[in-house]
């Protein structure tokens, strides 16, 4: 079956809610493909709504270039809100 | 085990010092439990073990539904049957899940069943036993699917990401195919007549063994399981996970009224667990050498499975392409 083009699959599990990876199937195509997810990831209800994407036209960040990538968000601290301490009168905020 | 008996390549486990800068950051990673996922570096040995055990469990699946489809004609009722059919679709969709994150690690899943058609790669010695009465398809649900869930809830822990995440889908899977086959055992001792409740005792008589084989050979010194453990493939040991699941299914069988074939079966107070006699390693190793009772049957059916299907495959391929086409003519 590896002849057949790789599909990544992400499934809304309720509505309201994002897409999430799953997994993946073969599929000769994405009609074929949208089939087999539903097969395969679908038997339980687990899902209202399914995406089927070929896996080659995923652009992937690398795991060893997390620091670089990631770097510029590690110092911003004040960039959370629990940065901001705010004396216990004010209440919740 | 699902996966009995994976080599490693290991001679024995490297010390700290040994290791180099990317070994040890490695190490550090899973002793912290941190998942590898497919991107990250990963020793070759470590990859290369994955791929055979991933396969060898994706494998087990496949073949798995072979003892229980010889029963989906022959179930008593429809009930019966739609729900073993649910079973054995459950097995595929657990193969294909498994294939999957052994995909990630880059083996090709083509080569991969090439190599069990060829009797290179193992799967799980349990499948080579037939399926000989309808209490078979409950003893096989009760204990079969009880051993693996054993085996697969540790594995959730795993270390690598994908074969982790595949595992927690199939253990909330897994649990429906373990009560269906104890309720039918149940009916039958309930319900059943004379002859139906021997049925049931033959069953577990024929399959207590090999179930509790499926957990591999004793605990040793090998490097194998001792590399599998560093690596946190492995997170226990063959013979505590074998313990653990005669722990918890003795009760279980008392609660039947079945008995299983081991005079040495007994409560040990002092140790808080069951003592059982030793289990026959000659057929162990006989079965998973291909000289099991079902062996060559397995294999031939699922080879003929692939090659009579071919064309099927090719047909996809070809109105793909000929969908393709259209589109772009459009």
């Amino acid at each position: 079956m590896s002849e057949w083009r790789l599909y990544e699959v992400f499934v809304r599990s309720k509505h309201g809610l994002n897409h999430k990876h799953v997994g993946s199937v073969h599929a000769a195509d994405a009609e074929m493909a949208m089939e087999n997810a539903r097969d395969l990831y679908t038997r339980r209800s687990e899902g209202v709504s399914i995406w089927v994407v070929p896996s080659d036209t995923i652009t992937a960040s690398a795991s060893d270039e997390k620091e670089v990538l990631f770097d510029p968000s590690e110092d911003k601290i004040y960039r959370h809100a629990s940065f901001y301490k705010l004396p216990d009168e004010v209440g919740h905020m | 085990m699902y996966a009995q008996l994976v080599e490693t390549g290991a001679k024995r486990l490297k010390t700290k010092e040994e290791m180099s800068p990317e070994e040890l950051e490695f190490q550090e990673k899973v002793d912290a439990e941190i998942k590898i996922e497919p991107k990250n570096w990963m020793p070759e040995g470590y990859r290369k073990t994955l791929i055979r055990q991933i396969s060898q469990h994706a494998h087990s699946e496949v073949v798995g539904m072979l003892p229980e489809g010889n029963w989906v004609t022959r179930a008593p009722n429809l009930k019966r049957k739609l729900q073993l059919m649910a079973k054995i679709q459950d097995e595929a969709g657990h193969g294909l899940y498994l294939y999957s994150s052994m995909e990630t690690l880059g083996a090709d899943r083509d080569e991969e069943i090439e190599k069990l058609h060829q009797g290179k790669a193992k799967y799980s010695s349990i499948f080579n036993y037939p399926t000989l009465n309808w209490a078979d398809m409950g003893a096989v649900g009760w204990l079969v699917d009880g051993a693996a869930i054993v085996n697969q809830v540790v594995l959730q822990r795993t270390s690598y990401g994908p074969y982790s995440r595949a595992m927690v889908r199939i253990c909330k899977e897994e649990s429906f195919h373990q009560r269906q086959g104890y309720q039918i055992l149940l009916d039958m001792m309930r319900e059943g007549t004379d002859e139906q409740k021997a049925m049931v005792q033959d069953a577990i008589n024929r399959i207590w063994w090999p179930a509790l084989m499926m957990f591999g050979p004793h605990d040793d010194e090998s490097p194998n399981s001792q590399q599998s453990l560093a690596w946190k493939i492995k997170r226990k040991s063959n013979d505590e996970l074998r313990q653990m699941f005669i722990d918890q299914t003795i009760p279980q069988l008392e609660f039947l009224g079945c008995t299983a074939p081991d005079p040495d079966l007994k409560w040990n107070e002092e140790t808080g667990h069951y003592d059982f006699g030793e289990i026959n390693w000659q057929e162990f190793y006989d079965v998973l050498k291909g000289n099991g009772p079902c062996n060559r049957e397995r294999i031939t059916t699922r080879k003929k499975a692939i090659d009579e299907g071919a064309w099927v495959r090719q047909a996809a391929v070809a109105y793909a392409e000929k969908q393709k086409q259209r589109a772009n003519a459009a």
